[in-house]
């Protein structure tokens, strides 16, 4: 049995919810259970937009992290918000060239990834999350690229179709950063 | 049709297209505006009408007038909205009306904020009048509630409810739409529908109130008849591991959810049981003789203030075991972990 619990949290428009949606549709393109909960309210004007995700192949009790055992960051102010409710020994992945704040938990693993610096190299500045997106199925597992790819395929189509190709290399350039420091 | 990642208001605003849902009258009101987002996109090209009303009790009194044409019908709100839906809901009762109705809960009074809470349970059959009142507790329950609230709303001719909350509205969870129940059968004719002329196989017109006395055998009719059918036929609970629980936990929807994640973290140190009612009513005051005669306390989970449905839970319980509310604290709605507290501490209170 397996469980991962994942909190995503950026500012609006980075796309934060948009990558918890992407392993949520995975896991459930893969036979496996998935909840998806956005954070509402004001928070999403400015400040920062966050999603739970929960996979599993078993049932999932409830929707809502508290305490995630794996955080995607992708701006200080999340840093600031959801470093301390990490589990211990949890996985903290950052788009390092968002976020330059100290992470002053000793006991996480923290995976650094220059996700901005690498969509722009791609020339789709937009696709920073997809980067963080491979970034994660290396580092915590639960979803296989195949299907995170075959879900970029379906996810962006009509006049987002151009997007798929390079979204698919982005999420491989993160997939590939992380797993070649072995960590 | 596989397993799919839904929007709990979408997969609701589906399940009522795939039972036969021909209109759907509305107005928007966070958190549950993608259920007519949804009826905008997909009804029309369905074959069915989508209309934005310009008020809540305006869309009610379409559901009204769609109802007597003898359609399949359905609407939905927040908890503001619903107040506004009550007069027709009330009339559609007494004129014995099928029809749908989703109230995916926010937190009040009044407009409050958009989070989920459960503050609507009071709401559903006030003015001397029943509704059976579905509460699911996951994307794939609300979309099969949905789906078979419209069978039972003709099968018995009154309305349903499908009390909901913002965190199932909003949430995506997996739903599989070819494990909806089984579509009823030989449901009665509309021979009553007002479809313009007896060649349609409905009647020109017909005077729908009862008045005079009419009115009381009609409510008789309720009470002997419509509502013993409904207890009997419809009560629906699910309930895990009461027969040999320390304490019991009561809750619907969300909280019940919460409940799950709280007896997961207190496994180990005590049992816990669960008694979720997936009817509100009728509510399954006969799941509570289950309960071990050594239950030491029953606590009622529900993301509000004092608690609602623990009335009902009192009622269930008849002074066998101590029954106490844990609901939204000074800083947030309720969570798990207030769960978990207030467990342990009933759970030292009783034991000293």
């Amino acid at each position: 049995m397996f469980r991962n619990t994942i909190i995503v949290a950026g500012s609006g428009g980075q796309g934060a919810l948009r990558v918890g949606q992407m392993i949520a549709y995975a896991a459930i393109n893969e036979g496996n259970e998935a909840t998806w909960l956005p954070s509402y309210g004001a928070e999403m004007r400015g400040g920062t937009a966050n999603c739970s995700v929960v996979i599993s192949d078993e049932e999932i009790p409830f929707a809502m992290v508290s305490q995630p055992g794996c955080c995607i960051v992708m701006n200080n102010a999340s840093l600031a918000k959801f470093q301390a409710a990490i589990q211990p020994g949890g996985t903290l992945i950052l788009d390092s060239s968002m976020v330059d704040a100290p992470v002053e938990r000793t006991d996480l693993r923290v995976v650094r990834v220059p996700a901005d610096v690498i969509a722009e190299e791609e020339g789709n500045s937009r696709g920073a999350n997809m980067v963080l997106l491979g970034a994660y199925v290396a580092a915590c597992g639960g979803i296989s690229m195949d299907a995170v790819c075959q879900n970029i395929d379906h996810s962006f189509t009509g006049s987002k179709a151009k997007y798929a190709e390079s979204n698919k290399r982005l999420a491989r350039r993160g997939y590939e950063l992380v797993a070649s420091q072995g960590n | 049709m596989a397993k799919v990642l839904m929007k709990g208001n979408e997969a609701m605003a589906e399940a009522a297209i795939q039972a036969g849902c021909q209109a759907f009258f509305g107005y928007p009101i966070t958190p549950q505006s993608e259920i007519p987002e949804y009826f905008s996109r997909e009804l029309p090209p369905r074959g069915g009408l989508f209309l934005q009303a310009e008020s809540e009790m305006a869309a009610m009194n379409m559901v009204m007038g769609a109802s007597a044409a003898g359609g399949r019908v359905m609407t939905s709100t927040s908890g503001p909205g619903f107040c506004l839906k009550l007069e027709a809901l009330a009339a559609m009762t007494l004129t014995r009306l099928p029809a749908v109705i989703v109230v995916v809960m926010r937190s009040g009074p009044a407009f409050g904020t958009m989070k989920a809470a459960q503050e609507d349970y009071r709401m559903c059959g006030n003015g001397g009048y029943r509704v059976v009142t579905m509460a699911p507790s996951d994307v794939q329950e609300a979309a099969a509630m949905v789906y078979e609230a419209f069978d039972i709303a003709d099968q018995y001719r009154n309305p349903v409810v499908i009390l909901a909350d913002g965190m199932i509205g909003q949430m995506m969870g997996s739903v599989d739409f070819d494990r909806m129940p089984p579509r009823r059968e030989n449901l009665p004719a509309k021979d009553w529908a007002l479809r313009g002329s007896d060649s349609r196989g409905g009647k020109a017109q017909a005077i729908l109130f009862p008045v005079g006395t009419a009115h009381y055998i009609e409510k008789n009719i309720a009470e002997t008849e419509l509502y013993p059918a409904l207890i009997a036929n419809e009560t629906r609970v699910e309930s895990i591991g009461v027969e040999d629980a320390d304490i019991v936990l009561a809750a619907y929807g969300t909280a019940s959810r919460m409940c799950r994640a709280a007896m997961e973290t207190l496994k180990g140190e005590l049992k816990l049981g669960l008694i979720r009612p997936k009817t509100l009513w009728p509510f399954p005051y006969e799941a509570f003789e289950a309960v071990n005669p050594k239950c030491k306390a029953i606590i009622c989970p529900e993301i509000n203030i004092m608690g609602q449905m623990i009335d009902d839970v009192k009622i269930a319980a008849a002074g066998r075991w101590p029954v106490s509310h844990v609901g939204d604290s000074r800083t947030d709605f309720l969570t798990p972990d207030a769960i978990v507290e207030k467990v342990r501490q009933v759970w030292k209170e009783v034991n000293a």
